[in-house]
């Protein structure tokens, strides 16, 4: 037993696909306390999926260890599966049922006793602003409500953590929002531990605490402000006239640390604002280049996921370089 | 405006909508709502699902008619020129509908085919196409096995194999990690610079931050239309606070309950990671009455301050004030 509501250490998980081996998750160590909002983010492929299933028992691990609540992965699926609630990333709701039928259905799933169930689908009902929506079939609910009733349908048993993957997917902003607030609420009245995955850069700004996913490792695992803090240097954001010659021209000037496109703006990390910009913008006069304000902007999660991402493939390029150049020159 | 000069005006306009209306029975999807985009603008059109941004594209590409009012594309009256504005545009959806057993070549070869290309001009975009996407090495990959991102940027050339001056992406980056979005963008503003008009509708309003002039259709009715910075001075009722406290999860009930008894008058409170947001009508003026809320229950204040709105703010709040006005 131990104090965590969710736990995986050195965990590893491979598929084995026409004689290849593919590696999803390559030695993953996290560990979430209870109360906390836990977002796992990451490009396409991370494993951020696959994660969130080897932890919940869905698939088997290759080896390390994975827990939820004290409870293994492997071994305790059962003892899981009743404190747990998830929402799977292409979830599906019976469309024939109705909303309450819906909620009737999951109350069985988890043999919820049917006093239990009276009092507290009435309850779910009402936090997902549903109530009034009962006899709705699931299948004509908007996006947005599909999604709360999913939360809600997960929520039944009365879990203590829940594992949402890509929960607001093609979701617009208005419900978007009224299920983060709902998820704030869960994490301020009831305490409960959610762990989401996302592609979604503001909501990982939500979580307490975010882990960044790269090729089936964590790459960074701290909260959204601590991330933000560890890019290093400021950012400054402009329009040039040829974006394509001020972007060349930025990536080899000296003391520019990273260039980011931002639309047909272009952000430039930089050490040192005082000293830079005044470079930059003679630079870009030099070359007949014009541009509106230069001006500093904040880090966002955004600009830190991609420096962060952009960084860990670099320096696994140049390992791979150093390696050549070793092999070819003899030397080290 | 006379005749004259409308039939002018929408020969330049590459996107003029005016007056338009749709009626579904007794429902009203679109409602009056006019504007223009001009070449080589990047147009964000936002709205909450089923406020009739789809309606309106729809409207635009002569799929459905309009009830009353105007849709004009490149110069062609959607309603009655259908066929010159299919010839005219690119359409994109969030589905991609690419073949996913065809190769990345064949898909654009493909829907040259479907747009009469000659097997020149189809040589010269697939090389085009096939270098903006980034797909050098992988032309002969099936689609299926692409990832997110290059299935995206390969749909996107495939929209506009017959180089349209018009193009629409409806919702084009559901579910695609940031990094290939911010590659997405790139290519928008390249087909920008080469003076083609960009429509785009996108649930996510960090990117639609990316546009140069938005549009905020709510309820059928277009409630804002400007530039991102401008919707922030005029739309945002309200202005944000981050708190910044020893105890978010109990300061946060304590706010909501504040805000249920109108004891401040909160228009949101809500939790953000560590953080609280809230929402009220004039920051210097509550920053104290909230302070002391928290302090004299027990919660270290570290700070309140003011930031500035994100456009989420903006449009949850342009929404919220055109339910609250209906």
């Amino acid at each position: 037993m131990n104090q965590f509501a969710i736990s995986a250490t050195n965990l590893v998980k491979e598929f084995k696909a026409n004689k290849h081996v593919v590696t999803a998750i390559n030695g993953l160590s996290l560990q979430v306390a209870p109360g906390e909002t836990y977002g796992l983010i990451g490009p396409d492929g991370a494993g951020k999926t696959t994660t969130t299933r080897v932890i919940l028992g869905l698939l088997s691990r290759t080896s390390g260890e994975s827990s939820v609540l004290g409870f293994d992965s492997m071994n305790d699926m059962y003892e899981i599966r009743k404190r747990v609630g998830y929402i799977a990333q292409q979830f599906s709701l019976p469309p024939p049922l109705t909303v309450m039928e819906n909620m009737l259905f999951f109350a069985g799933i988890h043999s919820v006793s049917s006093e239990q169930q009276k009092k507290r689908i009435p309850e779910l009902l009402a936090f997902a602003g549903l109530s009034e929506f009962m006899n709705r079939l699931a299948g004509k609910l908007s996006g947005g409500m599909k999604k709360k009733l999913a939360l809600a349908c997960s929520l039944i048993h009365e879990p203590q953590v829940v594992m949402l993957d890509e929960p607001t997917l093609g979701v617009d902003p208005v419900s978007r929002r009224e299920f983060w607030n709902l998820l704030g609420n869960l994490r301020a009245e009831r305490g409960l531990t959610i762990f989401v995955c996302t592609h979604y850069m503001d909501e990982a700004e939500r979580c307490t605490r975010v882990g960044l996913m790269y090729e089936g490792k964590l790459i960074v695992d701290d909260s959204p402000a601590n991330i933000k803090r560890i890019i290093p240097g400021h950012v400054l954001e402009f329009m040039p006239s040829d974006f394509a010659a001020a972007r060349k021209l930025c990536n080899e000037m000296d003391g520019v640390l990273e260039v980011q496109t931002y639309g047909d703006k272009l952000h430039v990390f930089v050490g040192d604002v005082a000293k830079r910009k005044p470079q930059i913008e003679a630079a870009l006069a030099s070359q007949g280049i014009t541009h509106d304000n230069l001006r500093e902007i904040e880090v966002r999660m955004e600009e830190a996921f991609i420096s962060l991402i952009r960084r860990q493939k670099e320096s696994v390029e140049q390992d791979g370089m150093l390696t050549q150049k070793s092999e070819m020159s003899g030397e080290i | 405006m006379s005749a004259e000069l409308f039939v002018t005006q929408s020969q330049v306009t590459p996107i003029l909508v005016q007056n338009l209306t749709r009626r579904f029975g007794a429902f009203t999807a679109v409602d009056d709502v006019s504007f223009s985009v001009q070449a080589g603008e990047v147009f964000g059109w936002l709205g909450p699902n089923g406020a009739g941004k789809t309606t309106t594209i729809r409207m635009l590409l002569g799929l459905i008619k309009p009830s009353s009012g105007s849709a004009f594309v490149s110069g062609f009256n959607s309603a009655t020129q259908t066929k010159l504005v299919h010839a005219h545009v690119g359409y994109m959806s969030q589905q991609f509908t690419l073949y996913n057993d065809l190769t990345a070549m064949q898909n654009i070869r493909f829907y040259g085919g479907v747009h009469g290309l000659s097997s020149d001009e189809l040589r010269q975009r697939i090389s085009e196409i096939i270098q903006m996407a980034g797909l050098v090495g992988r032309e002969n990959t099936l689609t299926g096995s692409l990832s997110g991102g290059w299935k995206q940027r390969l749909a996107l050339g495939c929209a506009i194999v017959h180089h349209p001056k018009v193009v629409f992406l409806d919702e084009p980056t559901a579910g695609v990690d940031p990094i290939s979005r911010r590659q997405f963008w790139e290519l928008i503003y390249q087909m920008a610079k080469d003076g083609v008009t960009v429509l785009v509708t996108t649930h996510y309003m960090d990117e639609a931050e990316l546009c140069q002039r938005v549009g905020f259709i709510s309820a059928g009715r277009l409630v804002a239309l400007d530039s991102v910075s401008q919707l922030k001075l005029t739309q945002m009722r309200g202005q944000v606070l981050e708190i910044n406290v020893s105890d978010p999860e109990k300061a946060v009930r304590i706010l909501k309950a504040a805000q249920q008894s109108h004891q401040v008058p909160l228009d949101e409170v809500a939790l953000y990671g560590a953080q609280i947001h809230a929402v009220v009508p004039d920051a210097q003026e509550y920053n104290d009455a909230i302070q002391r809320l928290l302090t004299q229950d027990n919660i270290r204040v570290n700070s309140i301050e003011w930031i500035a709105p994100t456009l989420e703010d903006v449009f949850i709040s342009s929404v919220k004030a055109r339910v609250d006005a209906n």
